[in-house]
């Protein structure tokens, strides 16, 4: 790689003093700018730049990808898919039945720590197939509404849940009207594990989107009640269920925080779940799981960061040996034109 | 006065004019009726019946809007775009709840798009506008009434004022001419901004009013003009003057055109007949064609591909959306209860399903727009803007003798300049100075004359040094030529031997005074002799001419006085070694013809002698000698040969004494035929004068060089090795055209030559005769016989790869041209090397190129300098103008004007390529970034139910184009240089990259596309695997979408600037300006939208500083997807660039190793790629040297 100044040729062009300025003349005034001569870096591509530049990547992203993968495996999760098992077994074959229905929805599950787990714990409800990205979804809620108790009455975009009975909801909206409600307990050895509802959502949310003095109303009045209920007497700013669930997934099948577990948790520890299946994903065929898990400095656990930086990793390694061999056995032949297009077909001419 | 009255006289006698003499013909009786109904009230345009004739003022405005119709009329052009008028669709449905995001975001850039060009729009305009101004407001003195003349502006002129116009002004409007200086009333017009010719035209007005020449001669003045309704021919006019109760019938002759020049007349009066838009000069102005370059249209062709791919993503969107939406309800129970499909809009009603759909297809329209750039043509505007100054600064362009700079006139052609196939060209003015030169002679069998040619400088610097060929001597060379250039114009001869009278001592002293004196007396140029310098110059009919009488004065025999019979000189008298003053009778003048090829004079020397002096062509001149007069023939033959190939233009000269007898019956016989008024008057005159010329003695021969501009050879040689074919149209004469050929090396001894002049005795005698269909259709066959002939000679010569040169005379062409004989004729000239046309018009050259255009669907570059050129100017697919003396029409008419053709050289090979270059680079680039972001957008929808929902913010969205990607587009576009501009120069086959489109076939194109669809696919689908639904850093949070969305662009960001630094090969501060700039000014973007208050910023809120960045995944992830989507393009790159490299590359590879000052390296790679049917002097070397060889062999 060459970094040249192109000289500036023929000589006498380039110098402003080789004719006295006329009066009003034209000549256009010298500079590299204007005569696009600025100084530049040209690279090419040179065998050694192209192999120094495979064995750089293969060096950085082969570690990074080793420790990426070690902290996933760090990653202690358990995953227990409840929503086909807790319903009761006459309504198998007809589960929106059941959960449209009034009938006790309490279930009890049963989690086993398979390895260690160390404080925090992370508790999440997972979904799937609910496509909280729709557009008609994303769309149907009121930031302004959420933010300051004046504006109480601006729900044009939270059709059809803007307004009960002649009164505007607060918080309006599908979003919050679809809130979540299933809940969990949980108990070890008959110990109440505590669950730490607070600071589970974004301090940004908690902060500056929803208001300190709005307060739920008229909420889930509707002729059609679609999720949890909210305490009409705790502003917006502390329901962080909501929060939570207002801040939509971006994905069909997404987790959202529960709470955490301040506890550490033994291998073989037999956690039992004492959970309120109350959530409808059955409409629309969608999965519920309860997932337990810890964090690692990369986040939850994802193989796929470090195996792909290991791919990458590899495949550069890989091509900055292929290339090396190719350089070596079939030296470039210099400066024969025979192959360009208008050499190969004579016609052209 | 006096001396112009002279003059008069003297042009009177030359040529005998035989004008003012209008009668009323045919055509006059048609004034008054349709078509002829002008009334003008001279000298009383206030009057009341002026006044109801309301005829418009002499404003003239040239501009395309006006104040009010500005907007309507530049909205409605700018919608006129497809992708522009998209994109107003788009803006007015953002205002519905179709649109997937906001719709201040979607109007924002269209507004800004907009509003650019039509401000690019609006400063040209302005400028036009200030040129109106300065025309209009230009001064010219009309008569106030009482005789009182009064400076007023063009533009308050009105019909029937009487101007007063003075020497070397442009004439206002069109005019009447009524009286002049000169006591005939004949005034010079030159009308080079018309027609092109430079030649001096002589107009007369009616003897009637031709005794008013003093101001307060028009206070009484009354008369009225009837005449023809403005119209566009030039060339004919019809009217009527009615001046003291007499009519007087008006023709062309009295006709001055607005826009023409008074020259040699001190001042005219004249009647204003046609004002401003009614003048014939704006009546024949054509509005210039707008040329799009052909990168442009196959740019339009791209967006139509991407338009398709458009509606396709979203068709097959709307129809997975309408699924799902319809099984949103099953039964009449809800599935998706959460979007509460029982109480919907029309947008989402599973009811109405398909209706749902075909709404969502317009969502998906406007969603997926991002296919196509929007700022891509203001973009390529500002680029391009850029490119032309760029153009316009640059110093080796810049012609410091006229103080011209090269200008690019519309900035949309500069990649056109980069793909050049064909250049046809004018030859005077353009090739040549058209200025002659007396640079050798030939006399009494020594040659005479120390000067070279441009042609022998260029031979000879080949032989000396054949592979050294560096940019920067060849230029210091120009350089130096310059230093010597002669003082005098016209004469160039440097020879001691004959200069400052040393001829006396040479051995044949007695010849070369008779050769001098001949070049003194034998002419018909007219002397005008400034007192005050006491130096003497000369008009003369041709520049050829003037530089023999310029050559006979250097030499010492300085020409002086011109009466109607007699010839007056100076003559060094090598006796006493004074001037001494001579004095000739002058009795006859044998004009010049074009069959005659000769002129002769016929004078009485003061001894009494009579003498017939005589020069001409040589091939009708040596026949014409006597036996006696030999001496020297057979030198001074080859001579002349050498002469020639030296690019010159050669006379022989020759005289004889005549016995009194012998001249008393030529005289009678001349003098007879002279009165003849018959059809064969001519050749009368002809046979008297062939029967006096003969037995002539030979003296020499003369070398004129007309002169080619500097550097043309050159110039020329280098387009020919940059596989450029150059075709020259000229109006001029066959032989003058075929000099010149030889002169810039499009012709080479030894080149076979194809003459289409199908001239025979047979065809000329059927013209003769009254039946012209028969002549015209003799001649038709003639002419296809000789492409048949042609074409044969043609394939056989192909095989041995020889060259062969086309030369077609104006009449053939005519024929050549019609429309069954025109393709055959275009398959010649195509295979030949070299093609000149002689002897055609204006509108054949026109039609010549757009032959080749249409046709042959190559690009065409048409370089011309005057009037005569502008129709081929307009018609090529770029027009190029050299702005030299001959007027402005020619470079008004241009798309580029330069000062000298050998600018072409860097016009070309050094703009042309990189603008060609960096155009196709910026365009394929520009369609690589948005369909690596558009595919993005619509991968996520499939995770999104084709619901229409954006994974990006709004404001993300709307400034990808303006903010975080263009400018590193627009610096591609402005700066890229793939090799420096000495190397352009160097090896000029790299411009072949441009003529075969190499860098934007739809290969490449296809290739850019794939490769943005890869980029798009490696950024989102790594991105949604690695951001899944864990948690995605310590504190066990989520991603959201809006996590998601600012990390997917965060790497769309990177992924395409480093795109960019990846595939540009010349890095300015700029370039790293623009490109890390861009990524960085996207964090910053990213910070300071992340503050602002949610109510604005909203998903964007504190994504950032609260969320990604203290997330080592984001970090890691960003890293992976620019390394995993940079990765196959540059393994690409590397083995192409290594072991298939194009040819700039090639070039790069040459820099890169050092070896671009090994000259002979650089020749083998230069050579391997020249085609060996090319012209320029390179090639002649090559065919000289190997023809040497063979004979080498043969021996």
């Amino acid at each position: 790689m060459s970094s040249s100044t192109p000289s500036s040729s023929a000589g006498g062009v380039g110098s402003a003093d080789s004719a006295a300025p006329r009066r009003n003349s034209k000549r256009p005034k010298y500079s590299k700018f204007t005569q696009q001569e600025l100084p530049a870096c040209k690279p090419i591509l040179t065998p050694r730049w192209v192999i120094s530049a495979f064995m750089l990547v293969s060096i950085v992203f082969i570690p990074i990808g080793v420790v990426s993968l070690f902290a996933s495996r760090d990653v202690v999760e358990i995953i227990d898919r409840y929503e086909t098992a807790c319903v009761p077994d006459g309504y198998k074959n007809d589960k929106v039945t059941f959960i449209q229905s009034n009938l006790t929805k309490q279930c009890n599950r049963t989690l086993t720590v398979k390895k260690r787990m160390k404080k925090p714990i992370y508790v999440y409800y997972q979904l799937d197939n609910f496509y909280q990205n729709h557009r008609r979804y994303v769309k149907s809620r009121s930031d302004s509404q959420l933010k300051e108790n004046s504006s109480w009455d601006d729900v044009s975009s939270c059709k059809p849940e803007d307004m009960s009975k002649d009164q505007p909801i607060v918080p309006c909206g599908l979003i919050a009207w679809s809130l979540f409600n299933d809940t969990y307990s949980f108990s070890l050895n008959d110990q109440q594990l505590a669950v730490n509802k607070k600071g589970i959502s974004w301090k940004s949310d908690r902060d500056s989107k929803f208001g300190k003095d709005v307060f739920p109303q008229n909420f889930q009045n509707g002729s059609l009640k679609g999720g949890a209920t909210l305490n009409l007497s705790i502003p917006l700013s502390e329901q962080e269920d909501l929060i939570v669930w207002m801040r939509t997934a971006a994905l069909p099948t997404f987790r959202k925080l529960y709470g955490k577990i301040e506890q550490d948790l033994q291998p073989n520890d037999q956690i039992h779940v004492t959970l309120d299946n109350n959530y409808n994903t059955y409409s629309f065929n969608g999965k519920k799981k309860l997932v337990l898990s810890t964090t690692s400095w990369l986040g939850g656990k994802n193989d796929f960061l470090g195996i792909a930086y290991l791919t990458v990793g590899g495949l550069c390694f890989f091509l900055a040996l292929s290339f090396t061999v190719v350089y070596l056995v079939k030296p470039r032949r210099l400066g024969d034109p025979s192959y360009l297009s208008w050499n190969r077909n004579p016609g052209g001419h | 006065m006096v001396g112009g009255r002279r003059k008069k006289q003297h042009f009177s006698r030359i040529h005998a004019f035989t004008c003012g003499k209008a009668y009323f013909r045919g055509d006059h009786s048609l004034i008054g009726g349709p078509g002829f109904s002008r009334v003008v009230y001279c000298n009383d345009p206030e009057c009341f019946e002026a006044s109801l004739l309301n005829y418009g003022g002499n404003y003239v405005r040239s501009t395309k809007y006006t104040l009010a119709t500005f907007f309507p009329k530049s909205l409605f052009e700018q919608f006129r775009r497809v992708a522009n008028f998209y994109f107003l669709i788009c803006a007015i449905l953002s205002f519905t709840p179709l649109s997937p995001y906001s719709s201040i975001s979607n109007v924002l850039p269209l507004v800004v798009v907009i509003g650019a060009t039509m401000g690019k729009e609006a400063v040209e305009d302005w400028k036009r506008k200030k040129q109106d101004i300065e025309m209009n407001n230009r001064k010219v003195k009309v008569h106030q009434g009482d005789g009182r003349f009064e400076h007023t502006k063009w533009m308050d002129l009105k019909v029937g004022d009487i101007v007063k116009v003075e020497k070397d002004e442009f004439f206002p409007a069109d005019l009447i001419l009524l009286s002049s200086s000169y006591e005939e009333a004949i005034c010079y017009v030159e009308t080079m901004n018309l027609d092109g010719e430079t030649n001096l035209k002589l107009k007369q007005a009616l003897e009637a009013t031709s005794s008013l020449h003093e101001d307060s001669s028009f206070q009484n003045f009354k008369a009225v003009i009837r005449c023809e309704d403005p119209n566009a021919n030039l060339y004919s006019f019809v009217g009527s003057l009615e001046f003291r109760k007499e009519q007087y019938p008006l023709s062309p002759q009295q006709l001055l055109l607005r826009d023409s020049k008074l020259r040699n007349t001190d001042y005219i009066f004249g009647a204003v007949i046609f004002t401003g838009h009614d003048t014939k000069v704006i009546q024949n102005s054509t509005e210039p064609p707008s040329k799009r370059s052909k990168i442009e249209r196959r740019m339009d062709k791209i967006v139509y591909v991407l338009f398709a791919l458009l509606v396709l993503l979203s068709v097959i969107g709307s129809i997975f959306f309408g699924i799902a939406t319809r099984e949103d309800l099953e039964n009449g129970k809800m599935t998706r209860w959460y979007l509460r499909p029982d109480e919907t809009t029309i947008y989402y009603d599973p009811e109405r399903a398909t209706v749902a759909a075909i709404l969502q297809f317009l969502t998906a329209l406007m969603l997926y727009s991002y296919l196509i750039p929007i700022s891509l043509y203001v973009s390529i505007e500002v680029v391009k803007v850029l490119q032309s100054i760029f153009i316009n600064q640059d110093l080796h362009m810049y012609y410091e003798e006229a103080d011209k700079p090269a200008r690019a006139r519309t900035s949309n052609l500069n990649e056109e300049l980069g793909q050049v196939d064909t250049i046809l060209s004018d030859k005077t003015g353009t090739l040549t100075c058209n200025s002659m030169e007396f640079i050798k002679c030939s006399v009494a069998g020594t040659s005479y004359g120390r000067g070279i040619t441009e042609v022998e400088k260029a031979l000879a610097w080949r032989k000396v040094s054949p592979l050294a060929q560096d940019v920067t001597e060849e230029e210091g060379q120009v350089e130096e030529f310059k230093k010597e250039k002669p003082s005098v114009k016209g004469f160039n001869f440097l020879d001691e031997r004959i200069m400052n009278g040393n001829w006396i001592k040479e051995p044949r002293a007695d010849v070369i005074q008779k050769f001098l004196l001949l070049l003194a007396v034998c002419h018909t140029a007219i002397p005008e002799v400034d007192e005050e310098a006491g130096r003497t110059s000369y008009e003369a009919e041709s520049p050829d001419e003037a530089a023999f009488v310029v050559a006979a004065r250097e030499l010492g025999f300085e020409f002086y006085e011109r009466t109607q019979t007699r010839i007056s000189f100076y003559e060094f008298d090598p006796l006493s070694g004074k001037k001494v003053e001579r004095s000739y009778n002058l009795l006859n003048i044998l004009e010049f013809s074009s069959s005659r090829k000769r002129m002769s004079v016929i004078v009485r020397n003061e001894e009494g002698k009579l003498l017939l002096l005589c020069k001409g062509a040589d091939s009708v001149m040596f026949e014409r000698l006597a036996k006696s007069g030999q001496e020297f023939a057979e030198l001074t033959k080859e001579h002349i040969a050498e002469y020639a190939d030296a690019g010159l233009r050669t006379l022989v000269i020759a005289y004889r004494e005549i016995d009194e007898q012998e001249y008393v019956e030529f005289n009678e016989q001349f003098t007879e035929a002279k009165n003849l008024v018959s059809a064969d008057r001519e050749e009368m005159i002809e046979e008297a004068a062939g029967k006096i010329e003969r037995d002539l003695i030979l003296l020499g021969a003369t070398a004129v060089e007309d002169k080619l501009q500097n550097g043309v050879p050159d110039c020329i040689d280098k387009l020919a090795q940059a596989g450029i074919k150059i075709w020259v149209l000229t109006g001029d004469k066959m032989e003058t055209a075929i000099n010149i050929g030889f002169a810039c090396s499009l012709l080479r001894q030894g080149m076979k030559q194809i003459v289409i002049n199908p001239e025979t005795p047979e065809i000329k005698a059927l013209e003769k005769s009254d039946d012209k269909s028969a002549a015209a259709a003799a001649f038709k066959a003639s002419v296809l016989q000789q492409i048949a002939e042609g074409k044969r000679l043609l394939s056989s010569s192909n095989k041995d790869s020889e060259a062969v040169a086309l030369i077609v005379d104006g009449k053939s062409l005519t024929y050549a041209l019609e429309d069954d004989v025109k393709d055959n004729f275009l398959e010649l000239a195509i295979g030949c090397a070299s093609v000149i046309c002689c002897r055609s018009s204006p509108k054949q050259k026109a039609l010549v190129t757009r032959l080749v255009k249409s046709k042959t669907g190559s690009t065409t570059l048409a370089i011309g300098d005057g009037a005569n050129d502008v129709g081929m100017l307009q018609e090529a697919d770029i027009g190029v103008g050299i702005s030299g003396v001959e007027g402005m029409q020619a470079v008004m008419s241009s798309d580029i004007a330069i000062a000298q053709f050998r600018f072409l050289e860097r016009l070309l090979l050094v703009h042309g390529h990189w603008c060609y270059r960096r155009i196709s680079s910026m365009i394929c680039y520009f369609f690589y970034k948005n369909i690596a972001f558009g595919f993005t957008i619509f991968f996520y929808e499939i995770y999104a139910s084709f619901s229409g929902q954006a994974v990006y913010n709004d404001w993300f969205l709307s400034l990808y184009n303006v903010f975080f990607t263009s400018l590193p587009v627009i610096a591609l576009g402005v700066f890229d240089q793939d090799v420096s501009s000495r190397l352009c120069l160097k090896f000029p086959p790299l411009y072949q990259e441009g003529i075969q489109n190499v860098l934007f076939s739809w290969l490449r194109i296809l290739a850019w596309l794939f490769n943005g669809v890869l980029s798009a696919t490696i950024i989102f689908f790594f991105c949604i695997r690695a951001m899944q639904h864990q948690a995605f850093r310590k504190g066990g949070e989520v991603v959201g979408l809006e996590i998601l969305g600012a990390t997917m662009y965060t790497c769309v960001v990177w992924v395409v600037n480093c795109q960019m630094a990846l595939s540009i090969s010349y890095f300015t501060y700029i370039q790293h300006l623009f490109i890390w700039g861009g990524i960085v000014f996207w964090y910053i973007f990213l910070i300071a939208y992340g503050a602002i208050d949610p109510d604005i910023s909203t998903s964007a809120y504190q994504v950032f500083i609260e969320a990604c960045a203290p997330s080592g995944l984001y970090w890691l992830l960003t890293l992976l997807v620019l390394i995993a989507s940079l990765l196959p393009y540059f393994a690409y790159s590397a083995i192409q660039m290594r072991f298939f490299p194009l040819y700039h590359q090639m070039i790069q590879w040459i820099r890169s190793d050092g070896q671009t000052d090994d000259p002979e390296y650089c020749h083998i790679v230069r050579q391997r790629s020249l085609s060996h049917t090319t012209v320029g002097y390179t090639a002649r070397f090559e065919a000289k040297s190997k023809s040497s060889k063979e004979r080498a062999r043969d021996h």
